[in-house]
């Protein structure tokens, strides 16, 4: 232990404000880095996701409309 | 000889890979980097003409020699993009840069809050530290070209040949100490097998440098792991896959 007391510690023999400057710094830097890279992986998933979602609606809507049209032919053939 | 590493070019192969890796990589970033920073600010002596501003010196090299090794990485795998078209290159490329920009950050404000007390100024433009500045604009260059077309492949292509060309870069900053006359003092520690510290300054800078690396591999795993999903998004594994996992 190179300090003997905790306002030693944080003076750092008068550099304290450059030292705890670069490492905030930094630390910050590594953190922001990590959480946007994580949260970009969770957007892009999501937005994969919902285009899925889109997708199966479409197909369901389209499916819909078939099944319309040839009830309504049915109806029309019976009449 | 080199047939073992055919199946990592199939993106869904290396993108499970990196997923097994990525939990290994942050544990060893946490565990190597509480270490070595907790040495680096209450064991290692001050220096005994700098005094405790040396503590600087633990983040300021290891994320300088980073910001270099990442733009070479960067620089290759841009290379076997361009000429084997290897589209996983091209996605591990793009996450380099990002954090190659990071790395570059960390080191220019390190080196600006270290220089105030050691020289008297935060800023001064000769050879080490505009190369270095000049690489942050490179890497910020790459970014934008990645980001600029819909066109990933065509984008890669654009990123790539920047990339390509600022490798002249590299040896610049690396000699710019021994070129010109400068502020910034000569190399400490890349002197291989004798570095000019005592080994009680030594040790804790191998434990932060080796912390640097695994956060950086974690990161770029992540990173990589996003482009390959992104280019991927309409391959029916990347479909399946995204049924399964939940997003919060």
């Amino acid at each position: 232990m190179q300090f003997s007391s905790l306002a030693d510690f944080i003076a750092m023999g008068g550099h304290g404000f450059y030292v705890w400057l670069s490492y905030g710094v930094s630390a910050a830097l590594l953190l922001g880095l990590v959480i946007t890279s994580i949260s970009n992986n969770k957007r892009i998933i999501k937005q994969i996701q919902q285009r899925q979602q889109r997708e199966q609606k479409l197909k369901q809507a389209a499916l819909n409309q078939q099944v319309m049209q040839q009830e309504q032919s049915l109806q029309e053939a019976d009449s | 000889m080199w047939k073992w590493l055919h199946p990592y070019a199939n993106p869904e192969v290396s993108y499970h890979f990196t997923g097994k890796l990525i939990p290994w990589f942050s544990k060893l970033t946490f565990v190597l980097l509480t270490i070595g920073i907790i040495w680096a600010l209450l064991f290692v002596p001050a220096d005994y003409q700098q005094g405790n501003s040396f503590r600087i010196f633990y983040l300021h090299v290891p994320a300088a020699m980073l910001s270099m090794g990442i733009y070479v990485g960067m620089a290759i795998a841009a290379l076997s993009s361009l000429v084997w078209q290897i589209k996983l290159a091209d996605a591990s490329a793009a996450a380099m840069a990002p954090v190659g920009a990071v790395m570059t950050a960390i080191a220019l404000f390190t080196g600006a809050a270290w220089g105030r007390p050691t020289w008297g100024t935060w800023w001064i433009w000769d050879a080490r530290l505009t190369s270095e500045l000049i690489l942050l604009f490179l890497y910020l260059g790459v970014i934008a070209l990645h980001n600029a077309f819909e066109d990933k492949t065509l984008a890669g292509k654009a990123a790539g040949i920047l990339s390509l060309v600022g490798v002249v870069n590299i040896p610049i900053i690396k000699y710019s100490v021994e070129w010109w006359n400068t502020l910034h003092q000569g190399s400490t520690v890349s002197k291989l097998g004798a570095p000019s510290m005592s080994s009680e300054m030594y040790w804790p800078f191998l434990v932060c440098l080796l912390g640097f690396v695994c956060f950086i591999s974690w990161v770029i795993c992540i990173r990589f792991r996003n482009e390959v999903l992104a280019r991927n998004a309409m391959r029916p594994w990347v479909r399946d896959y995204v049924k399964n996992v939940e997003v919060r």
